[in-house]
């Protein structure tokens, strides 16, 4: 078989649409339209009952499988993609690659293959190098709804998109919003999705703060303006996203200790004040207090942070389940074209 | 005892010898015996049709990785030899990252008899500068010149140490060898696996920053310079290299470069969509430096193009990007793609035949690369204008690793000439 010549390599956009424009796998938000990204939003809306939490439970994926293919580990993400595949009546399978098949040296090919073999219509994928989801997607398993739970630096559709429902529940619209995006933004899938998708959605402004090493210029290419300096850069906004600093940033000579960076991109009492007074404080979590987050405000009447947790739920259930209808209805629609053919 | 062939009809295109016309080429004894005028008592034992065709030197190429010894499940001298052949490739240099690495005479008579038993293109094995590549101690330079190896070469596996490069260099001076550098800063590139710019920061994969290459020409450019050895510059990435280049060559040091056909056609733009088959390294750079090469070349500062050929297994490929390893199978699209730079009005095609072949003659000191009389009978024809589709039932590479795979191409060797034999024909 020449599988080489097999391997074709769209722009992920459009890998992640049927022939009719629905989606079938999510990897990125880079490229979507904005009526879609509305339409998972308002369908994420529709998960969510009158107290702000997702509905019990409905039908919409009763009978298929979805496997959570973890090759990183991470507890959140998993457990809300696993309560939200519970409450589609999906049945659902947890695997961590990292500690079985590839640590006894079977490709990620194979790994694959044979999980598709127990009849899977849907993998969460996470993975540590940028574009593996897009990899499986279009040549692994392109029959498989694959929704991109994070690989390498590269994205993470739905966190980016359960930030967006939060964002929009707080604040109504996006055209007026200035949002300002802190701290490690080089090696953030978060924040480029997040970038992708609030300018598609039309916010005013994305705003990106932190040093040379963690906020390189070339980001001003995705569409935001960057500042180095957090009383400028948080000036009028009405949106701050703090970012998780990674410890090992500090052992390969990109910051120099944990109290420099607290003390001037570090989000506190004092910095918080130069932005609006309604504005809304996110993290993407796991949260480390008194690093990029002082405790006051990761626990403040401006913080967001819990209810985006909730949020993940509504919006991971909306993406599966549009993502789970566009990839059937591509497979009927080959099936249809071979019959014609054959 | 090698046929009289001769090659009817073709205009022969040699630059060396400013030649440029349509006529008949007599082959005799191995070397070119004739150019148009017939010789009384020829007989042809073999002629070939060259009508409608371009007559020229066979393309010499300064890096295609063999994968023997070692690594035969990416490619053999046998197959990576033929494909050359069907690239109108008549003589090849191989890199020392064999395994074990060409350290050692016998490395180097394995190679060189492996490429003579296989009869199709030959090879001129680069000897490794450091024993292992691992940068420490000196190799046996001489020995390895005088078994048949052409240059000596750590590849891109780097010197750290400034002081154990400057001896190499002065060792390898001693005895006038050429040393060929294939500068990449190990710290600068350690991570990265494309350019850094703003298309790694939108892929988010990591990149390798455009001074992981200046900053390491500059320092062999000043080492160089203080020993005053022969040096050859292979498959630069950058303009401001190039340039470094330039300057350097300007003062006088006795400098050469080339650089990879991938290098000036394309840009990491390719990379979108996380196609694996265009992860090479050094990687695809910016439009400012794919602009920078192309001026380079036609203003001499790169003497020659090279295929820099890296036959992979599959395996190698069939990953998320950064899981992959670098390199092109780029032997038998070596022509096709070169002929773009014609089409795009880069160079004319006799200096795009100059660039194939007497370019990287001279940088190797070879009287090939001509067909001037009574030179050695290594000659490709070609048809400029056939198209044809590049499979991989038909690839002669064992590596099948081509991003052109499936696409439609312009430009195809017809015949290969090695030594006077017929080492390849379109079929």
């Amino acid at each position: 078989m020449s599988h080489l010549t097999a391997m074709s390599h769209a722009a992920p956009h459009q890998l992640q649409l049927n022939e009719q424009g629905q989606l079938r796998h999510f990897l990125t938000t880079e490229g979507l339209s904005r009526e879609l990204l509305t339409d998972i939003l308002d369908t994420a809306e529709s998960f969510i009952d009158s107290n702000g939490r997702s509905v019990k439970k409905v039908p919409l994926m009763r009978g298929l499988t979805v496997v959570n293919l973890f090759f990183e580990n991470s507890t959140r993400t998993r457990s809300t993609f696993e309560l939200a595949a519970q409450k589609l009546s999906a049945d659902i399978l947890n695997l961590n690659i990292s500690t079985s098949a590839t640590a006894k040296g079977e490709t990620l090919q194979d790994t694959l293959w044979n999980i598709r073999a127990m009849g899977a219509d849907m993998f969460v994928v996470r993975h540590a190098d940028s574009g593996a989801a897009h990899f499986i997607a279009e040549n692994v398993t392109p029959d498989v709804a694959i929704i991109n739970a994070g690989d390498g630096r590269h994205a993470h559709p739905t966190q980016a998109m359960l930030d967006m429902l939060t964002i929009r529940r707080c604040k109504g619209e996006f055209g007026k919003l200035k949002v300002a995006i802190v701290g490690d933004i080089l090696h953030s899938r978060v924040a480029r999705s997040e970038i992708h998708a609030l300018n598609t959605l039309g916010a005013e402004e994305v705003r990106l703060i932190g040093p040379k090493t963690l906020v390189p210029d070339t980001l001003q290419a995705l569409g935001a303006n960057i500042y180095r300096d957090m009383k400028q850069g948080l000036k009028d906004v009405d949106v701050i996203v703090a970012l998780r600093l990674q410890k090992e940033r500090m052992n390969t000579a990109l910051l120099p200790s944990e109290s420099e960076f607290f003390r001037l991109y570090g989000l506190n009492e004092e910095k918080l004040a130069y932005a609006k007074p309604d504005a809304i404080v996110m993290h993407p979590g796991p949260i480390n207090r008194g690093v990029e987050i002082e405790s006051s405000v990761a626990d403040g009447e401006q913080s967001r942070i819990l209810t985006q947790v909730s949020n993940g739920i509504a919006v991971r259930m909306a993406v599966m389940s549009m993502a789970i209808t566009g990839q059937l209805q591509q497979q009927q629609d080959l099936a249809k074209q071979q019959g014609a053919e054959g | 005892m090698s046929m009289n062939i001769l090659i009817t009809g073709g205009r022969v295109i040699d630059p060396a010898n400013h030649v440029n016309e349509v006529m008949d080429v007599y082959v005799q004894d191995g070397r070119i015996a004739s150019l148009g005028a017939a010789i009384p008592g020829f007989v042809a034992e073999l002629t070939l049709d060259a009508s409608g065709k371009v007559v020229s030197p066979g393309f010499i190429d300064l890096c295609a990785t063999m994968r023997e010894p070692g690594y035969t499940h990416k490619g053999t001298l046998r197959s990576e030899t033929h494909a050359a052949a069907a690239g109108g490739i008549t003589t090849l240099c191989c890199p020392p990252t064999s395994n074990p690495v060409n350290d050692s005479a016998a490395v180097t008579k394995l190679i060189s008899d492996k490429a003579r038993q296989a009869g199709f293109t030959r090879v001129l094995p680069i000897g490794a500068l450091t024993k292992g590549l691992e940068g420490e101690q000196l190799a046996n330079m001489q020995g390895l010149s005088e078994s048949g190896c052409i240059a000596v070469s750590n590849g891109r596996n780097a010197i750290r140490n400034s002081l154990t490069l400057m001896r190499c260099l002065e060792y390898a001076a001693t005895f006038d060898l050429l040393v060929i550098f294939q500068s990449q800063d190990p710290d600068l590139s350690a991570a990265g696996v494309m350019h850094d710019g703003a298309n790694a920061v939108r892929f988010g994969l990591p990149g390798i920053p455009e001074t992981a290459e200046t900053i390491a020409v500059a320092r062999d450019l000043l080492l160089v310079e203080q020993t005053g050895v022969r040096a050859h510059f292979g498959q630069l990435s950058t303009a401001r290299a190039a340039q470094l280049i330039m300057d350097a060559r300007a003062k006088g040091l006795r400098v050469t470069a080339d650089v990879a056909v991938h290098h000036l056609l394309y840009t990491d733009a390719k990379l979108n969509g996380f196609n694996s088959l265009y992860h090479v390294n050094p990687p695809l750079r910016s439009a400012i430096d794919r602009a920078g090469l192309r001026e380079a070349l036609l203003g001499g500062t790169l003497s020659a193009i090279c295929s820099d050929h890296q036959p992979h297994d599959e395996a190698a490929k069939r990953a998320p990007f950064g899981a992959t390893e670098p390199g092109i199978s780029g032997l038998e699209t070596l022509l096709s793609q070169a002929l773009l730079l014609v089409e795009q009005d880069v160079l004319t095609l006799d200096q795009l035949i100059e660039k194939l072949s007497l370019g990287p003659a001279r940088v190797l000191g070879l009287d090939s690369g001509q067909l001037g009389l009574g030179s050695v009978a290594d000659i490709c024809v070609f048809d400029p204008e056939a198209e044809w589709t590049l499979t991989e039932e038909t690839m002669r590479s064992s590596g099948k690793n081509s991003p052109l795979l499936g696409q439609p191409l312009k430009g195809r060797v017809c015949y290969t000439l090695v030594d006077g034999e017929l080492v390849y024909q379109a079929s």
